[in-house]
C-alpha cells in the first residue's frame, strides 16, 4: 500500500512538467525557476540539519567497539586498530571504510532457526546482499552525478569528469554509449525496492517516505536514461541553460524538449526533498558517535560540555553518622569515634 | 516457573512473520509477565530528596492498571525533556533523523530472534520514540505524519515505551551492524530518563539504586553485615586452601582501592570469583583495601539517568581520596566497565584527588597507560599481565574436571574492547578451553538477556526467549565439545546465565573467571588441593564424602 502510494505520488509528479510545459508553455518556469528554488532549499535545508546536530552537544565519548582495545601491552594483545581506534587517524580509517566501503553493513548475518535432530539449532550466515544492493546504488548514483559536473563547468576537467565517462563507457556498447552506472542504478533501486517489498519484515517497518525516494530516484534514472538513449535530446542547448544557471545568465533554448524538463523537475523534487527526509543519512553518517570517535575515554580526559558539578556522592560522613555503630561494633576503622558511640550511652 | 513452556515448545512457538496489522495498530500485550513491578514509592520519594525532579511523583500503580496515575502535565513534561536531551546528546539527535530503515539491525537483537515480536527489531523499537519525534519535533511529521510514520506523544504511546524499552538491555549489538551506528541503548536510556520524569520506573532498578546511594551496594548491605559475609568467605577459603587470607576493609593508607559488584559478596555462584579475587591478593601480598562505603561497582543509575549514574560513580573517586589509594582495581562486571571505560573520568575525573597515579603493578613493575586518565584497572588486565610476567603458579589440571567455554559480556565487548585479556587468563588456568560459535562471542557476542536491570523473575519468559541466542550456542558447544561450564566477567551474567543455561543448555554450570584463577592457583610449593572454591571434590578425591551433594546441585 505505501508502496503504491509513493508511485502514485511519482506519476503525478512526472505530470506536471508535462503539463507545465507542454499545455501551459511554462519553459523559463520549469528551466530556470523550479530548479534555482529547489537548489536553494536543499542547500540551506542541508545546512541548517547539519548545523543543528552539530549544535547538539557530545557528553560522552560512546564509540561501538567491534574488537580488541589497545591493551597494556599490545603485542601480546593484538589491537583491531579499524574496528576499536584509540587514535584520530585511526579513527579516520575506520571513518573511511564506513563511508566508502560499508564496512558495518558488511558484516550482516542472517539468522534463521532450525529444528536440529536432537535439540533446536539458531544459525547464522552471512548476508551480504543488502550491502551489495547498497553498495552498487550509491557508487552508480555518486558516478552519475560527478558525470553530471560536465554540464556546470567550462573547460570540462579531464580528471574526474572526462576519466569517469571513458571507464563508465568503457563496454561500448550502443549509441551514444550506455553507461554502467545508469544500469547499476536503475538495478540498485530495483533491487532495494524489490527487498522492501519482498521481505516481510523490512516491508512491515517500510513508510510511503521509504519508498517514495527509491521511486523518485527510479523516475530520475529512467528519465534521464530516456533523455540520453531515446530522445536523444540536443545536449549543446542543455549545457547552454545549465551554464546560464551557474553563471547567473539563465537561457532557455528552443530546442529543448519536454523530457528534459521532466527530468530536471523530478531532480528539483529529489533536491528539496532530501533535507526533509531521511536520505539526510549521507551527511549523517560522517557525525555518528558510535563510530567517529576514539576508544580512549580510559586514557584521555574528555569535557562534557554540561557536566554538573553539583552532583556529588552521598558523602561518607553521613554514611558513618548512619551506620557508625554497627561498624564500630564489627570492628571497622571510623574517621569520627563519636559515630561508633550508641545513642543512649552517648546521652548517658 | 510452572507457567513458561518447556523449551522445545517455546522454541517451536518463534514466528518471524510479521502481523497483520500495522505496528502502530497493533495492540500492546500489558498482562503480568510482560513487565517488571513499579518501583515501590519510598524508593522514590528517597531519590527524589538526593536529585529532585527527575522521579515524578512517588505513587502505587501497576502497568496492568488502565490508570497509570500520569501527573496531568506528563505530556508536556515528557515533550519538553525530549526536547531538551536532542541539544544534550547529539546520538539522541542524529538517531532520530538518520535512519533508513534498511533492516540490518533486525535479526541482531535477542530478544527479536527469541520472540518475534517485531517491535524488537532494534529498528522498530527506535521508531517508537523515532515516530513522536517526527510527529512533535517536524515538519514533515506534523504535516505528512501517516505517510512519514509520525505520531504524537499520547498515553498509549508512552505505555508501549514502558514495555519495550524495558525490553532492551542497552547490549548494543544492533549498533555494531548498523551502517550508521545506530545504538539503541542511547535510545533505552533516553526513554528511560523521559518515562522517569513522569514516575514510570521498575523497583528491579530504583531499590538497588536507593541502596547503592545508602549502604553502598545494591542489596542494601550493611556495613557490618558486609564484613561478616566477607569473613565467611575467609573461613570458606580456609577450609579449601588451609591458607587465612586477610581481607582489609576501609584501611586507610594502602596503594589500591578494589572495587567489585556486590553481587559477588552476596550471590552464588559471584562468591566463589569473589573468594578467588581475595586468595589472589593475598598470595600476591598486595597492599589494597575493600570499601564498605564504595562496596558496588555495578551501577544501577546508568539504567535510570545520567544524573545517577554520576551521583552512584563518584562515590569511588571519592572513597580512593578519604582511604589515600593511589588506583582503582575493578573486578568482574559488565555494565560497571562499560561506565568505568566510557563515562567515568568525563563524569568525575575532575574530583580524583592530587595522590592519584596511573595504574602500576606492584608486582610487575607495568604501567597500564590505556588507564591513565581514569586510574581505574580491569582485573583481567591485573591478571592477565601477572601471568605474562609468570608471577603465578598455576595449576591447570585443577580444572580439568571442567570443560570451559567463556560468554563475553556486552559491555566489555561492545563498550569497551576487552576481548583477550579474559581469554589469556583462563587459557592459563585451564586445559580444555572451547569458543561458542563465532557469530555469538566478541564483539557479536550476544547478551544474557538480563541486562541493564531487567535480571528480574517476574519477567521470567522474555528473559528466557532473550536467552535463547546465548543459550542455543552454548547448548552447541556443550554437544560438540562436552562443555559443562560457561565463564564470564560480569556479576549480572553469573546470575542471569543460571536459569539460562538451566532452561536451554541444562548441565553446565556458570562461573567468574577469577574462580577458575582461585582453583589453578600454587598456593606453595607441593600444595595438594581436595576440592575446588566450592568444595565439592576434585576428581580423585571423590570418595572422602560420597554421599554428600553440594547444595547447589540439589535442584538440578
Amino acid at each position: 500500500m505505501n508502496a503504491l502510494y509513493s508511485l502514485l505520488f511519482v506519476f503525478l509528479l512526472v505530470l506536471i512538467p508535462l503539463f507545465g510545459v507542454d499545455a501551459a508553455h511554462m519553459r523559463t518556469f520549469f528551466g530556470v525557476c523550479i530548479p534555482t528554488t529547489a537548489f536553494i532549499i536543499f542547500i540551506i535545508g542541508f545546512v541548517y540539519k547539519v548545523v543543528t546536530w552539530g549544535r547538539s552537544a557530545v557528553p560522552f565519548r560512546i564509540p561501538t567497539t567491534g574488537g580488541q582495545f589497545k591493551s597494556f601491552d599490545p603485542e601480546l594483545f593484538k589491537q583491531n586498530k579499524l574496528d576499536c581506534p584509540q587514535t584520530g587517524a585511526q579513527t579516520f580509517f575506520r571513518m573511511v571504510l564506513e563511508v566508502f566501503a560499508f564496512r558495518s553493513l558488511f558484516r550482516n548475518t542472517a539468522v534463521s532457526l532450525h529444528e536440529g535432530k536432537d535439540y533446536p539449532v539458531v544459525a547464522y550466515k552471512s548476508s551480504k546482499w543488502l550491502w551489495l544492493f547498497a553498495i552498487t546504488f550509491h557508487y552508480s548514483f555518486f558516478i552519475i552525478a560527478l558525470r553530471h559536473l560536465r554540464l556546470f563547468l567550462e573547460p570540462i576537467p579531464f580528471i574526474p569528469v572526462g576519466a569517469l565517462e571513458f571507464v563508465d563507457g568503457i563496454l561500448q556498447i550502443g549509441a551514444p554509449v550506455m553507461y554502467l552506472s545508469d544500469l547499476g542504478l536503475v538495478a540498485g533501486v530495483l533491487l532495494l525496492m524489490g527487498r522492501r517489498l519482498i521481505n516481510a519484515k523490512i516491508n512491515y517497518i517500510s513508510y510511503v517516505s521509504d519508498f517514495f525516494p527509491l521511486f523518485l530516484i527510479l523516475s530520475v534514472a529512467l528519465s534521464g536514461i530516456y533523455m540520453r538513449y531515446f530522445a536523444k535530446v540536443d545536449i549543446i542547448a542543455i549545457k547552454e541553460l545549465t551554464m546560464g544557471l551557474v553563471t547567473f545568465h539563465y537561457v532557455v533554448p528552443e530546442t529543448i524538449t519536454v523530457s528534459f524538463f521532466v527530468h530536471v523537475f523530478l531532480v528539483s523534487v529529489l533536491m528539496a526533498y532530501f533535507p526533509f527526509s531521511k536520505l539526510m543519512h549521507m551527511p549523517g553518517v560522517f557525525l555518528s558517535p558510535t563510530r567517529n570517535l576514539p576508544n580512549d575515554s580510559r586514557a584521555k580526559h574528555h569535557v562534557n560540555p554540561w557536566n554538573d558539578p553539583n552532583i556529588k556522592a552521598h558523602a561518607y560522613a553521613d554514611y558513618e553518622k548512619q551506620f557508625g555503630v554497627p561498624m564500630a561494633e564489627a570492628g571497622l576503622p571510623l574517621d569520627n569515634p563519636e559515630n561508633g558511640v550508641p545513642k543512649d550511652k552517648a546521652e548517658a | 516457573m510452572s507457567d513458561i513452556p518447556k523449551a522445545d515448545e517455546l522454541f517451536k512457538s518463534i514466528d518471524y512473520n510479521p502481523p497483520a496489522t500495522g505496528w502502530m495498530d497493533t495492540p500492546v500485550d500489558f498482562s503480568p509477565g510482560h513487565w517488571c513491578y513499579p518501583a515501590k514509592p519510598e524508593k522514590i520519594a528517597y531519590m527524589d530528596t538526593k536529585l529532585p525532579g527527575l522521579w515524578g511523583e512517588p505513587r502505587e500503580w501497576l502497568p496492568s492498571d488502565s490508570d497509570w496515575k500520569l501527573p496531568p502535565n506528563w505530556k508536556e513534561t515528557v515533550v519538553n525533556g525530549f526536547r531538551e536531551r536532542l541539544k544534550k546528546f547529539r546520538s539522541l539527535q542524529l538517531f532520530m533523523d538518520i535512519c533508513v530503515r534498511c533492516g540490518a539491525c533486525a535479526d541482531k537483537c535477542h530478544y527479536f530472534i527469541g520472540s518475534g515480536d517485531p517491535k524488537n527489531m532494534p529498528v522498530l523499537r527506535a521508531e517508537l520514540m523515532r515516530s513522536v519525534y517526527r510527529g512533535e519535533f517536524t515538519l514533515a511529521g506534523k504535516i505528512l505524519s501517516k505517510f512519514t510514520g509520525s505520531r504524537v506523544m499520547e498515553e498509549h504511546v508512552l505505555k508501549e515505551w514502558f514495555i519495550y524499552f524495558y525490553q532492551c538491555t542497552q547490549c548494543r549489538r544492533c549498533s555494531l551492524f548498523c551502517p550508521y551506528g545506530i545504538d539503541t541503548a542511547e535510545m533505552t536510556m533516553m526513554a528511560r530518563e523521559l518515562m522517569h520524569l513522569v514516575g514510570l520506573n521498575t523497583n528491579w532498578i530504583m531499590e538497588p539504586v536507593s541502596n547503592c546511594n545508602i549502604t553502598g551496594n545494591h542489596l542494601g548491605i550493611q556495613p557490618h553485615a558486609f564484613k561478616d559475609i566477607v569473613d565467611f568467605m575467609v573461613d570458606d577459603i580456609e577450609e579449601v586452601t588451609g591458607r587465612r587470607v586477610k581481607a582489609p576493609l576501609n584501611e586507610k593508607g594502602h596503594e589500591i582501592l578494589f572495587i567489585t559488584p556486590s553481587g559477588d559478596v552476596f550471590a552464588d555462584p559471584g562468591i566463589y570469583t569473589f573468594m578467588g579475587y581475595l586468595l589472589l591478593f593475598d598470595y600476591l601480598d598486595l597492599d589494597y583495601t575493600m570499601s564498605t562505603y564504595a562496596s558496588e561497582g555495578g551501577n544501577f543509575g546508568s539504567f535510570t539517568n545520567n544524573e545517577v549514574m554520576k551521583k552512584l560513580n563518584a562515590k569511588m573517586y571519592a572513597e580512593a581520596e578519604r582511604l589515600g589509594c593511589k588506583w582503582i582495581l575493578g573486578g568482574e562486571c559488565g555494565h560497571m566497565w562499560r561506565v568505568v571505560h566510557q563515562y567515568m573520568d568525563t563524569m568525575t575525573g575532575d574530583t580524583q584527588w592530587s595522590g592519584m597515579t596511573t595504574p602500576k603493578s606492584p608486582i610487575t613493575g607495568t604501567v597500564f597507560d590505556n588507564a591513565a586518565a581514569t586510574k581505574m584497572l580491569h582485573i583481567t588486565e591485573f591478571t592477565a599481565d601477572l601471568i605474562k610476567h609468570n608471577k603465578l603458579k598455576l595449576d591447570p589440571s585443577r580444572n580439568d574436571h571442567l570443560r570451559v567455554t567463556f560468554h563475553d559480556s556486552c559491555n566489555p565487548a561492545r563498550g569497551m574492547g576487552l576481548l583477550e585479556e579474559p581469554r589469556y587468563v583462563l587459557k592459563h588456568v585451564c586445559n580444555n578451553f572451547f569458543e561458542m560459535p563465532p557469530a555469538t562471542i566478541r564483539e557479536q557476542t550476544f547478551c544474557c538477556a538480563g541486562g541493564s536491570g531487567l535480571n528480574t523473575d517476574e519477567i521470567m519468559e522474555i528473559r528466557l526467549r532473550g536467552g535463547l541466542p546465548r543459550g542455543n550456542a552454548l547448548r552447541y558447544v556443550q554437544e560438540k565439545h562436552g562443555v559443562n561450564l560457561m565463564a564470564c566477567i560480569c556479576a549480572i551474567d553469573r546470575a542471569t546465565l543460571i536459569p539460562l543455561a538451566d532452561y536451554w543448555a541444562p548441565g553446565v554450570t556458570i562461573s567468574g573467571t577469577h574462580e577458575l584463577v582461585a582453583n589453578a592457583l600454587v598456593l606453595e610449593e607441593g600444595e595438594v588441593r581436595t576440592m575446588d572454591m566450592r568444595q565439592e571434590p576434585l576428581p580423585g578425591f571423590e570418595d572422602e564424602e560420597d554421599d554428600w551433594t553440594p547444595p547447589s546441585k540439589e535442584d538440578a
